[in-house]
């Protein structure tokens, strides 16, 4: 557990030697929410409606970018090498990263979605549910990007990943168009895609007046998703290479 | 046998279909300083990788303090330290270190320790990555150092440094093996040899001479380790 919990205070302190980044992860899905309800400006309906599904798909997508290049940077660098001769465990390493980028998504939540809700005036009814699918969003984007980068050799390849792990799931999530009027093979596909779940979850938010079953099982199912994400990505990790 | 640290036994590594190291056998006895040298892409980093066991072997064994290198003991036990500086550039060097003591489980005060050791006491809040690539080597090193590890495994640590500091390292390494320490120190400057117990020349994957620095200069009857390298290369090949 100290392993774990180094990992992480060792994961920030780089993070906060990176202003930039550090006010890009804070800032960028609040600014991205403003520009998208002033699209809307002419159609409020439209911003209550949608906006809680944005709120929690900036948070991933930004989340799994900033993890899977960081994890590329420490298997090419040589760190992650290294640390596989020490006695820390390979579950160590990816929850002390999980946690890390756990805190920060927990800040950059709490920032998107007062900004939603108090200045942009979101109209939901439970905002702390609101909350905790955006951190719930984040982590998974957390979790992908901790697995995903176990097939890109380099930051370039990492960088790539983004349309292939999140544009297909935004295509399918539901948001777009409802999953049951998809063809089947679609719906049978977004089925087993985070997303959707995600998508079901704030569309769910967007209207219910208190929590209620369908989100209970969107949120068990997204935790599912996040921790058999974070129990691959450690089998991704091998002490010998070639 | 357990005055042996490092046992390896018909060493065979493939790398991208060709034969890195064909077949390869060496001891390497406790509390020693062993240098091993060769020129660029001889294998020393494969040889080293494998005995750290980060390395996928074709053959052979590699037994580290009586245990199978890489084996769950051994990783508190053995110290690697990469070619390319593997500590985090955009920490400080003390930040570095500190992370690496928890990992190891050594005390915070080891921190002060070893940035004494490896000559960096004043920079502990420099950010690792404005240090030269000498100082990054050093980190590196003293990252190993935090653990006080029973084997060293150091690939190239004294590359680029001023003479000085490379003098210092090698009192630092010998003094290591008199406290019982055994390092493998890998270097492709010849002149290195001279302050070694023992000696690895390396060459195209394979052992061309291994003994101490007199011995080897008594089989080829050369005064410098440049020369004695040529002699030797010159005869494995004939």
């Amino acid at each position: 557990m100290t392993r774990t919990l180094a990992t992480a205070r060792r994961v920030l302190q780089q993070l906060s030697h990176d202003r930039r980044s550090v006010a890009l992860i804070v800032l960028m899905p609040s600014v991205l929410l403003l520009v998208f309800r002033y699209v809307y400006d002419s159609a409020p309906v439209v911003f209550d409606r949608v906006g809680p599904q944005m709120l929690g798909l900036f948070p991933l997508i930004i989340m799994f970018l900033i993890t899977s290049v960081t994890m590329v940077r420490e298997r090419t660098s040589g760190t992650l090498e290294r640390l596989l001769t020490t006695p820390l465990q390979r579950g160590e390493f990816i929850g002390g990263y999980a946690l890390a980028f756990g805190v920060a998504a927990l800040v950059q939540s709490l920032v998107s979605s007062a900004v939603a809700i108090w200045w942009l005036g979101l109209d939901v009814e439970i905002p702390w549910a609101i909350v905790l699918f955006a951190i719930l969003d984040a982590v998974l984007g957390t979790a992908l990007g901790l697995l995903m980068s176990a097939f890109a050799a380099t930051e370039f390849q990492a960088v790539q990943f983004m349309p292939l792990v999140v544009v297909p799931q935004i295509l399918l999530c539901g948001l777009l168009q409802p999953r049951d009027m998809m063809p089947r093979v679609l719906e049978v596909i977004s089925d087993v895609l985070p997303l959707s779940y995600a998508t079901d979850a704030f569309s769910e938010l967007a209207t219910a007046d208190g929590f209620n079953a369908t989100m209970t099982r969107d949120l068990g199912l997204l935790l599912g998703f996040v921790v058999a994400s974070i129990a691959l990505a450690s089998l991704t990790l091998r002490r010998r290479t070639a | 046998m357990m005055n042996l640290a490092i046992e390896v036994q018909g060493l065979r590594v493939v790398r991208g279909g060709n034969p890195v190291i064909p077949g390869l056998d060496v001891q390497i006895p406790r509390g020693s300083v062993t240098g091993l040298l060769g020129p660029s892409g001889c294998g020393k980093t494969t040889l080293i990788r494998s005995i750290a066991g980060v390395q996928v072997v074709k053959a052979g064994t590699v037994t580290v303090l009586g245990e199978p290198a890489g084996s769950p003991t051994n990783r508190g036990r053995v110290g690697y330290v990469t070619q390319a500086s593997s500590v985090y550039s955009d920490l400080t060097v003390r930040q570095n270190l500190d992370y690496f003591a928890a990992i190891y489980g050594a005390a915070q005060s080891s921190v002060e320790r070893v940035l004494e050791e490896v000559g960096l006491a004043d920079r502990g809040d420099s950010l690792t990555g404005q240090l030269s690539g000498g100082q990054r080597t050093r980190v590196s090193l003293a990252a190993a150092l935090l653990t006080d590890p029973e084997v060293y495994l150091l690939d190239e640590p004294t590359v680029g440094l001023d003479p000085v500091l490379r003098r210092d390292l090698w009192q630092l390494f010998n003094r290591l093996a008199d406290e019982g320490r055994t390092l493998l120190v890998s270097s492709h400057v010849m002149d290195e040899a001279e302050r070694c117990h023992q000696v690895l020349l390396m060459r195209d994957g394979g052992l061309i001479a291994h003994g101490s620095p007199d011995e080897l200069r008594a089989q080829t009857g050369a005064d410098d380790f440049e020369q004695a390298f040529l002699t030797l290369a010159e005869r494995s090949a004939a």
